[in-house]
């Protein structure tokens, strides 16, 4: 990992819902277990909470990549929400792939707030694979990078 | 063609004067023949203007939004594709079905009059199904050759109306509506996103294709926000206009009932059905062929969901 922050800094946006993802990063934090630092998690209510327009605005701002992380399926807090956003999210991902964006800069996983070790194996593993990529070409708005 | 045009008339003619209906909502005649418009109808004398014919490709169902908060019954001609935009709205209690009087009537594809301008149409010869006009060159067409790209793919049937005015058999569909979709998919992704920044970058975010989609009836629509980001268009980049049309197909997803009208109005000629169709394609896939409009009662595939949906990461096999 610090290979990749010496050459190149890949900025991730992760949703993380508050009921289970972030305290599930929590975990990774007083487990002890590091995830790259590139990861900048936003606290989402539930996984739904994420409009399209959220990850789009992401990518807009100069995000490599963006990952969502909710309850598993069945667990959601609000009894559905991430049934619904697995919906959305599958069409929206399929989407980009069909613009022509790498199908690997969206990722969708569902962290519980016990599986520390989880998100933070999740985390370094998409870092590697945006990092494989290299800086989103595809979906910035120069307007908007410094 | 003109016969039918004569029967939807007398229908109107009676309708207004037996005071069941206030107004009659139809297609007007241009000054040039295939420049025909919407038009409110509210005398049997402004009737004079009344025309269907090959050119009539608009869809009445969305002016219904704002014409049945009006006072008395309105007269609509609906095509298949107008009823299901139609039911679609009902289903979402956009329309008052109380105070719209719905009759169906026959299509047999309409013409796509950019096709025709760009051949530098001179005169029309005939409204009739098989359409005459002259370009400026000389050249005579046939219908097929300049009909809306969503016609030559219409699977359409015509739906619950009050009443039906049809004479002859539905064509039926010449081509897959998702064979350009499928091609696309099977290309590399970076022949799609050349393929996309060349179309999507003539977009000049005239906003016709949300002005006329049915699905599209917020009051207040996010683009018009002038926070989002993507209220206006883009000089130096080509991101917003990608931002623009993902989010305007997403906003309409599951609820698309693959009219058309997008593509049919787009000043640029940017497919826009094919970011439509994409939706559709994938929806009839990971959760069940569905046809928007097709019913008012059933539930939206983005309203609904299963226990055992595919996740995100799955639905490109891994």
């Amino acid at each position: 990992m610090q290979e990749i922050n010496k050459e190149k800094k890949p900025l991730i946006v992760a949703f993380c819902c508050n009921w289970c993802s972030y305290a599930g990063a929590d975990l990774a934090g007083s487990s002890r277990l590091s995830y790259p630092a590139d990861v900048k998690i936003i606290r989402v209510p539930c996984s739904c909470r994420v409009n399209p327009m959220f990850i789009l605005k992401a990518f807009q701002r100069g995000a490599d990549g963006v990952i969502i992380c909710g309850c598993h399926p069945g667990d959601c807090h609000y009894t559905t929400g991430n049934y619904y956003a697995r919906r959305r999210m599958s069409l929206l991902f399929s989407m980009l792939d069909y613009l022509g964006i790498e199908r690997e800069r969206t990722r969708v996983e569902w962290v519980s707030a016990a599986e520390g070790a989880k998100f933070s194996k999740v985390m370094n593993e998409f870092a590697s694979k945006i990092n494989e990529l290299g800086e989103n070409k595809r979906l910035e708005d120069l307007r908007c990078k410094n | 063609m003109q016969k039918l045009e004569t029967l939807m008339l007398e229908k109107a003619k009676n309708l207004l004067s037996s005071g069941e209906v206030s107004r009659v909502l139809g297609w007007k005649k241009g000054e040039l023949g295939y420049d025909v418009e919407p038009s409110v109808f509210t005398s049997a004398q402004s009737l004079d203007n009344f025309v269907y014919n090959v050119f009539c490709g608009a869809n009445l169902s969305k002016y219904l939004v704002q014409e049945t908060k009006k006072e008395g019954k309105i007269l609509v001609f609906l095509k298949p594709c107008d009823s299901y935009s139609f039911n679609q709205l009902i289903k979402e209690h956009r329309i008052n079905k109380d105070k719209v009087y719905t009759v169906g009537v026959e299509c047999q594809g309409k013409i796509d009059n950019y096709k025709l301008k760009e051949n530098g149409i001179e005169v029309v010869e005939s409204f009739d199904e098989e359409v005459d006009f002259v370009t400026v060159n000389g050249k005579k067409f046939t219908k097929g050759e300049i009909v809306l790209g969503k016609c030559s793919v219409c699977e359409k049937k015509l739906l619950d109306y009050d009443e039906v005015i049809s004479i002859n058999e539905k064509r039926s569909p010449d081509k897959d509506r998702f064979e350009m979709v499928k091609k696309l998919e099977s290309m590399t992704a970076d022949e799609r996103y050349a393929f996309w920044k060349d179309q999507l970058s003539n977009c000049i975010r005239c906003n016709a294709c949300r002005n006329v989609c049915p699905a599209c009836t917020c009051t207040k629509c996010v683009f018009d926000n002038d926070n989002s980001g993507i209220a206006s268009k883009a000089n130096s980049d080509s991101f917003e206009e990608k931002m623009f049309h993902i989010i305007r197909a997403f906003h309409v997803a599951g609820r698309c009932t693959d009219c058309g009208e997008c593509s049919r109005v787009c000043p640029q000629h940017i497919p826009l059905h094919l970011l439509n169709r994409k939706f559709i394609g994938d929806i009839n896939r990971l959760y069940g062929t569905y046809q928007a409009g097709e019913d008012t009662t059933s539930k939206g595939p983005l309203t609904d969901y299963t226990k055992q949906d595919v996740d995100p990461s799955d639905v490109f096999g891994g």
